[in-house]
């Protein structure tokens, strides 16, 4: 390691500035390899998945070959869209998983440039997911534009206060916002299950021996644009999670708002010297956090699932994948973007779409936690280095040590 | 000033006055209060809980107004539940109760709490050290596959045991090679954990058994069968027939405790998690210490896993069998304030709060499912602050670089 570069004898001896050059190679880094440090992760994360794969006697070329074709991504050798050519009907499957994964990205990292680690997208998704449910089958009167409106406003909300009481307890008495978080993760999976559960509040009416809710009202239902309601088509969805990330953009890089956010992540110190108030700050970035994971569950439940059940709960890992998604993105607009396409196609192309008689769907499904957790392994040690020194100070807030 | 105020001071008052006395007397009179609405007692009137609860929590209230917030809180807060239990004990039917509450209860709350116990002491040993461990989950999960895995193919569930810890250590390796040597962000390392234990045991769950179940009849860890007690009619079924793992988890505590407060081993821990610069100037090899930590934990986390799937589970595995009880660990560790008593009492109340979840499943399946929330709402409720303040090592989750 670089342990004789510099003696800085510094006061707090835990938080020595690293050395400079370190610093500067990781600055050209972050310039000159804003996509090369991603690419190279992925490439190793999928070679050692390939690595996995042959010792355990698949070939892994043919593999991810077929995975490549289940995630629909072989289109664009014969683009088309009749959606009865598979490839076609994959290609806007694997969109559905990106539209969702878009905005569980940027949840992760809008507050990742705020200095915080929003490992709770999964709870702010499903609660954004629990309140569009409840409101898409009771409120079935309302004219479609309304009652989508409705939706998707109120979804959003409950992500942003889901996530804004980690902000809220972060900021006023120092609860580490990783631990608050997950301890929210776990209250509302076990929340989900109690409301779509037997006797619960969203179970459906018609047969209490299943633990589903009912499906939500047409009128509550996102215009379909590519494929049929009925076969999960693609809806309109993916035009919000894409001006969501012209939002994010524009949010950080060109409003008050984002200045002040961005600066509380490189020094929360330097900030509240500069006149920002870090609290409110801190409360407000998981807030918006919180809104882009509650938008993603509201999506999904209006765009294609209309229902939900108690044993769908364990299986959704968005929340979790908007960490990869973002890491890798490293957090801006475009990574994320760009991020939320692979691991869409790996969430499709491993699963449903998968059709190959090299390595079956149960595999393949693993083989994408596998290559996550690389991903994030990898990413992890290098460019967030950056972070460790930049971003990750604690904010030392008064009451944090009282 | 007067005799009356004389009279307060004399020391038998005094110590009847000092908060800490009135905090534990009102837990006392709490948990009586509840015991007075569970079998054998089982109070049919609401009368006699409230009795007893209300000086409780009036008593918590004096001992918060006195200083000792945390017991005061506790206290206050025991009196409730026991006035709460009181009312729903008598709105329900007695056999009801007797189905719920009973001794198997002890041993079934001792079983949920053994894979937390394990768990949280892990994680404590890590965190003491200085390194964040969120990978509990997934290293309680490479346990509980690859030890009944070993239990199935080595024949025996002393294999299992030995092939679970291996495995632990060696995830525990990768991540401390990213966590210490590479000072990567430790949440993220712990993350990419959890992911990757996920897909491995999923992946070769599915390759190693072509998706069907573990074959019956794998070797598992045995009962311990205590001869004198077993016939005792309360006794017998509590403790007479415990799991040898959960008796290892006591032994755990007890030693973990002492190693780590009773020790220079221990010392070292705890400077190198407080003041690792402090402890490198010493002559404490920081590194060591935190490589060492963080593969004991990974050793421990596992050995909980081994459990569930080979001791409690009866030699199955299912896929995310862990369900999250890495993160109740994780939870009980921080509840308990990173102490090894204090884990292994916030694992008791845990897994007694799961243990009463299945049995409720008897008559009130939906009441039963939010009874889940518990440990994650009352760790929110801990680390807000609201009962006393949960204090983690000064450099928990601080990568140190030697200079």
């Amino acid at each position: 390691m670089t342990d004789t570069d510099t003696k800085t004898g510094s006061e707090r001896p835990d938080k020595a500035p690293p050395s400079p050059s370190l610093i500067a190679s990781l600055a050209l880094k972050h310039r000159a390899g804003g996509i090369a440090v991603p690419a190279v992760t992925v490439v190793l994360a999928f070679l050692m998945g390939g690595l996995v794969v042959l010792a355990t006697g698949h070939n892994p070329l043919l593999a991810y070959r077929d995975i490549f074709n289940g995630a629909g991504l072989n289109w664009i050798f014969h683009p088309t869209t009749n959606l009865v050519h598979t490839s076609a009907y994959n290609l806007s499957q694997t969109l559905l998983q990106t539209t969702t994964l878009i905005l569980c990205g940027l949840a992760v990292a809008f507050a990742f440039r705020c200095g915080l680690f929003n490992i709770g997208g999964q709870g702010q998704y499903f609660v954004g997911l629990f309140v569009a449910n409840w409101l898409g089958v009771d409120f079935a009167g309302l004219t479609p534009a309304l009652h989508i409106l409705l939706c998707v406003v109120a979804g959003t909300l409950a992500g942003a206060v889901w996530a804004g009481i980690a902000g809220f307890l972060k900021a006023t008495v120092g609860a580490h916002e990783v631990i608050t978080t997950i301890m929210l993760n776990w209250i509302a999976i076990w929340v989900g299950s109690w409301l779509f559960g037997a006797g619960g509040p969203l179970q459906n009416s018609a047969d209490k021996s299943i633990p589903i809710s009912s499906d939500i009202a047409d009128s509550a239902k996102l215009p379909v644009i590519w494929g049929q309601q009925q076969l999960q088509g693609l809806h309109i969805g993916i035009f919000v999670a894409l001006a969501a990330l012209v939002v994010f953009w524009a949010v950080l890089n060109r409003t008050t708002v984002g200045y002040e956010v961005r600066a509380v992540g490189f020094n929360p110190e330097a900030a509240a010297y500069g006149g920002i108030n870090v609290k409110k700050n801190v409360i407000r970035a998981m807030a918006i956090s919180g809104a882009f994971a509650g938008l993603a569950g509201t999506l999904d439940i209006t765009g294609y699932l209309y229902h939900y059940g108690q044993s769908d709960i364990p299986f959704s890992s968005v929340g979790f994948l908007g960490i990869a998604v973002a890491l890798l993105g490293r957090n801006t607009a475009a990574g994320v973007g760009l991020g939320a396409l692979l691991f869409g196609a790996l969430l499709f192309g491993t699963t449903h779409g998968l059709t190959s008689n090299v390595i079956q769907p149960e595999l393949a499904g693993n083989l994408t936690y596998i290559i996550q957790g690389l991903v994030v392994l990898f990413i992890g040690a290098d460019v967030l280095i950056l972070y460790v020194w930049n971003t990750r100070r604690k904010l030392r807030l008064p009451r944090a040590n009282a | 000033m007067s005799t009356w105020v004389e009279r307060l001071d004399n020391p038998l008052s005094a110590r009847l006055r000092d908060p800490a006395a009135t905090g534990y007397a009102g837990i006392v009179l709490g948990v009586f209060a509840a015991f007075l609405a569970i079998p054998p007692i089982q109070a049919r009137t609401v009368t006699w809980p409230i009795i007893v609860g209300v000086p409780a929590v009036a008593l918590g209230i004096w001992t918060v107004t006195r200083g000792r917030v945390r017991l005061g809180w506790g206290s206050a807060a025991t009196g409730v539940l026991g006035i709460g239990l009181g009312i729903l004990a008598t709105r329900s039917g007695t056999g009801n109760l007797n189905a719920v509450f009973d001794a198997a209860l002890i041993a079934q709350t001792f079983a949920f709490a053994t894979p937390l116990v394990f768990g949280a002491i892990g994680g404590m040993f890590s965190e003491r050290s200085g390194v964040v461990n969120i990978g509990l989950e997934g290293m309680m999960l490479m346990g509980a596959f690859w030890g009944v895995y070993g239990a199935d193919k080595g024949g025996s569930w002393v294999v299992g045991i030995l092939v679970g810890m291996a495995v632990g250590a060696v995830l525990a390796v990768v991540y401390a090679y990213f966590a210490i040597h590479l000072r990567a962000d430790q949440i993220v390392g712990g993350t990419a954990v959890n992911f990757l234990a996920l897909g491995i045991t999923g992946y070769f769950f599915f390759q190693l058994y072509h998706g069907n179940y573990i074959p019956n009849g794998v070797s598992q860890i045995p009962n311990v069968k205590l001869p004198l007690i077993s016939g005792s009619h309360f006794l017998g079924p509590a403790i007479g027939n415990l799991n040898l793992m959960i008796w290892a988890g006591f032994a755990l505590v007890i030693i973990s405790y002492v190693v780590v407060f009773k020790t220079p081993i221990g010392l070292r821990i705890r400077a190198c998690g407080e003041h690792p610069r402090a402890a490198d100037t010493v002559g404490i090899n920081v590194y060591a210490v935190r490589y060492g930590c963080v593969v004991l934990s990974g050793i421990l986390a596992s050995l909980g896993g081994v459990y569930l799937s080979d001791g409690f589970g009866g030699g199955t595995f299912i896929n995310n069998m862990t369900d999250g009880r890495g993160f109740i660990a994780l939870a009980a560790m921080i509840f308990g304030n990173w102490r090894p008593a204090g884990a292994f009492a916030a694992a008791v109340l845990f897994g007694f709060s799961s243990a009463v979840a299945l049995r409720l499943q008897v008559y009130s399946p939906s009441a039963s499912t939010l009874f889940n929330v518990l440990p994650y709402v009352l760790t929110l409720i801990a680390v807000a602050g609201v009962i006393g303040r949960t204090v983690p090592p000064a450099a928990d989750g601080k990568p140190y670089q030697r200079q």
